[in-house]
């Protein structure tokens, strides 16, 4: 064939037009910008991208991500704008309170979050506390990011002061009776000793998640509510004085400096050796097990322990929200409906060593939960398990959540324990200043 | 040609259009140049205060208008007294010392050969340089309460040790003392340059009347800088009021919100509490005080300016 001017142009323009079929096709469905959370563990964001950029070629939807660290709240920062200026992302990850600070900028997504509780069974209930308006939900309960906050507890020190963890909690689907003796009794009687050993418990006072949390679960099981569930300031309540009783008791036997504890303060203190207990996500155990692995051997993850009112974990949850200014809502739909899937889940959560907590309770059996250690089972009792008989919580509960977002963001449960054992203030005095606080809470 | 024009009769030049006189004016010119500037000063500040104002006076959900009930509100809770407080505390402490510490640098270097100045000034200008975030985190590592390299020292010689950053007293220290660290050298380096700008026969004039170091430095130095220290002592007054770094790092507002200043106090109200009209107002709380400072330094400077273009 002889090469002419007519099929020099006509393949040049064949070839040229090669790439616009492909884009077009690659993207056929629309664009999706994604504002994940940058997740702590290194190998979350890789595997959470892998998901998606599957989804999307499976899909035809172009999809742009966007890891945002919540260190130095630049995740609270970016949402702020974005609410603000109405441009941004098409989905956003939302921690805990989040979805109640923005509702106004969400699009509803009950057809998603109804289907899956088809699927799975109930959510965790602290999600629905959060996430739904109205009786709307606002956005879909994500498993990346989610955590317990139990109790993470250095194996000997236990043993040495004559408490075995291992068996209060074995990495066995069971409920054992041993189980029971795990209170806050039993912690404020084991505390003395692991100060005495030089290992004591690094329970933070200070104004950030961890300490929030630690003290949220403990009001709670003393059934002490700051604000009840109709909106009523009830801090000057027997059960709250018993809380903060119980506090004025532990405190003596905390580190000194727990009162300036950040959320990082009480995993430096467990990983370097210097702590008996905390209460925290396995990420603690994680550096542990690369910076001090036989800190690491020694520890046992189980639920935190339980006072006259039940057993309390910490939970804190993170959510995928729709902004109501997105482009392409059903696309966005569909693929937090395919991340909700058990086989993402549990995908996600094997890559970060169980770090991450699904949503729903029914997915609490995921086989990384039994494999990771040193030791084998270390964090077994890491999720809620039925038997357990325990309850997810979030402080603050069951304060109607506008208020509870700043009971909880302004630290005023451990501003109160820290005014009174600290501050040297009379138990009268810490009450006034919170019921103050809170009827100004109210506006 | 031009030279052709210039040589015409006035009455024959061809009169220039309303349009062409207004372009040919000075002023024009001057307000065209000024014009990217004007527009960036409209967009960077002009808007976000106005803007910041408005969201000041909106309810929690920026659904109405509340007027002044913001602030208000504010005025009437405990611990923002407290914020007021400390903001004032931490700034006008923090001033004084970085003042204080600046003036005398200047004063020692002054007396150093230029020539052996160099290093010394660069070296003293390092805390100023380094970014400030990257520093405070140096300075937490150094007060952290677990493994603080001071309360290391502290034990080696036998004292106790003590809670830089869980308690009340030492952690507003603390703040202080990072805050001075970070902004002596820019006061240093200020009244260095103004020290310089002083004619050297005054001191001789002085030494030969036979004046002390005293008298010299309180009737010489201090009336030739008393322009320069007020203009460094309100920049520094606006950007330590308006600090949020330090503190955030160091304490985050406690303990028992002992060291919240107004920045960091508004940012938990507004972006951590979901408050956002009420964080605005905690921020906008310190242009009334800055307004004040300013008036009074300003009418200073020019008083004095006028009484110097007078003598």
């Amino acid at each position: 064939m002889t090469l002419t001017r007519r099929t020099a142009l006509r393949t040049a323009a064949a070839a040229a037009a090669l790439p616009l079929v492909h884009i077009r096709s690659a993207g056929a469905a629309g664009k999706l910008t994604l504002g994940l959370w940058d997740h702590w563990v290194p190998a979350g964001n890789g595997a959470m991208k892998k998901i998606i950029d599957a989804w999307a070629e499976k899909n035809k939807v172009e999809v742009g991500i966007d890891f945002i660290t919540s260190v130095g709240n630049k995740n609270l920062l970016t949402i702020a704008a974005e609410a603000q200026s109405k441009t941004g992302h098409d989905v956003e990850a939302f921690p805990a309170w989040e979805i109640l600070n923005n509702q106004q900028n969400l699009e509803p997504v009950d057809d998603v979050v109804e289907g899956l509780i088809k699927q799975y069974g109930a959510v965790n209930p602290v999600n629905e506390y959060l996430s739904k308006v109205g009786g709307h939900w606002m956005a879909v309960p994500s498993s990346s990011g989610t955590q317990y906050k139990p109790s993470c507890a250095r194996i000997s020190v236990f043993k040495n002061a004559g408490a075995d963890v291992q068996a209060w909690f074995p990495a066995r689907a069971e409920h054992s009776a041993l189980a029971d003796q795990w209170t806050w009794d039993k912690l404020l009687e084991l505390a003395p000793q692991a100060q005495k050993a030089g290992l004591p418990f690094a329970l933070g006072l200070g104004q950030t998640t961890d300490s929030v949390d630690f003290v949220g679960a403990l009001f709670r099981s003393f059934g002490a509510q700051m604000v009840n569930e109709k909106g009523e300031v009830s801090v000057k309540s027997d059960t709250v004085r018993q809380a903060l009783e119980y506090m004025a008791k532990l405190t003596k036997f905390l580190p000194p400096d727990v009162f300036s504890y950040d959320d990082a303060s009480n995993n430096r203190a467990l990983i370097s050796g210097k702590a008996g207990m905390i209460f925290n996500p396995p990420s603690a155990w994680a550096v542990a097990k690369r910076d001090n692995p036989s800190v690491a051997a020694d520890c046992w993850t189980f639920p935190t322990p339980a006072g006259p009112k039940g057993r309390f974990v910490p939970y804190l949850p993170y959510f995928w929200g729709i902004w109501s200014f997105s482009k392409n809502k059903s696309a966005a739909k569909d693929l937090l409906t395919h991340l909700a899937q058990r086989e993402q889940v549990e995908a996600l959560s094997t890559a970060v060593s169980g770090y991450d907590i699904p949503p729903f309770l029914a997915m609490a059996d995921l086989k990384v939960w039994e494999q990771v250690e040193p030791p084998l089972g270390t964090v077994f009792n890491y999720p809620i398990r039925p038997f357990h008989n325990a309850t997810p919580s979030i402080a603050a509960l069951p304060a109607p959540p506008d208020i509870a977002v700043q009971i909880y963001n302004r630290a005023t449960m451990t501003t109160m324990v820290a005014k009174m054992t600290q501050g040297g203030q009379s138990m009268e005095q810490v009450l006034a200043w919170a019921q103050d606080e809170l009827e100004g809470f109210m506006r | 040609m031009s030279a052709a024009t210039a040589t015409l009769p006035t009455r024959i030049r061809p009169q220039a259009g309303r349009f062409t006189r207004i372009w040919r004016r000075r002023s024009t010119a001057a307000v065209l140049m000024c014009l990217p500037l004007i527009l960036l000063l409209l967009l960077l500040v002009v808007y976000p205060a106005a803007y910041a104002i408005y969201l000041a006076m909106l309810n929690k959900r920026m659904t109405a208008f509340v007027g002044m009930g913001n602030f208000v509100f504010l005025l009437k809770r405990a611990t923002f007294h407290l914020v007021i407080f400390q903001s004032c505390l931490f700034a006008v402490s923090a001033v004084i010392a970085k003042a204080s510490i600046g003036f005398t640098l200047a004063h020692l270097m002054h007396v150093i050969p230029p020539n052996r100045q160099r290093l010394l000034r660069g070296l003293l200008l390092i805390p100023w340089v380094v970014p400030l975030a990257l520093s405070t985190l140096g300075w937490w590592w150094l007060f952290d309460p677990s493994y603080s390299a001071f309360n290391w020292i502290l034990d080696g010689i036998g004292v106790p040790q003590v809670a830089w950053l869980g308690n009340t007293g030492w952690a507003r220290f603390s703040m202080i003392l990072v805050n001075t660290w970070y902004g002596s050298p820019f006061f240093m380096i200020m009244y260095l340059a103004a020290l310089k700008s002083v004619p050297h026969e005054l001191f001789e004039a002085a030494a030969i009347d036979g004046a002390s170091a005293w008298q010299k430095l309180r009737f010489v130095t201090l009336p030739m800088m008393r322009n320069i220290i007020s203009i460094t002592v309100l920049f520094s007054l606006i950007v330590t009021f308006a600090d949020f770094t330090i503190v955030r790092i160091l304490t985050a507002g406690g303990p028992q919100d002992t060291t919240h200043i107004f920045a960091t106090y508004a940012f938990e109200v507004g972006i951590q509490s979901g408050d956002i009209p009420l964080g605005a107002a905690v921020s906008l709380f310190m242009l009334p005080i800055l307004a004040v400072a300013s008036f009074f330094i300003l009418r200073g400077v020019m008083r004095r300016n006028r009484e110097m273009a007078a003598g």
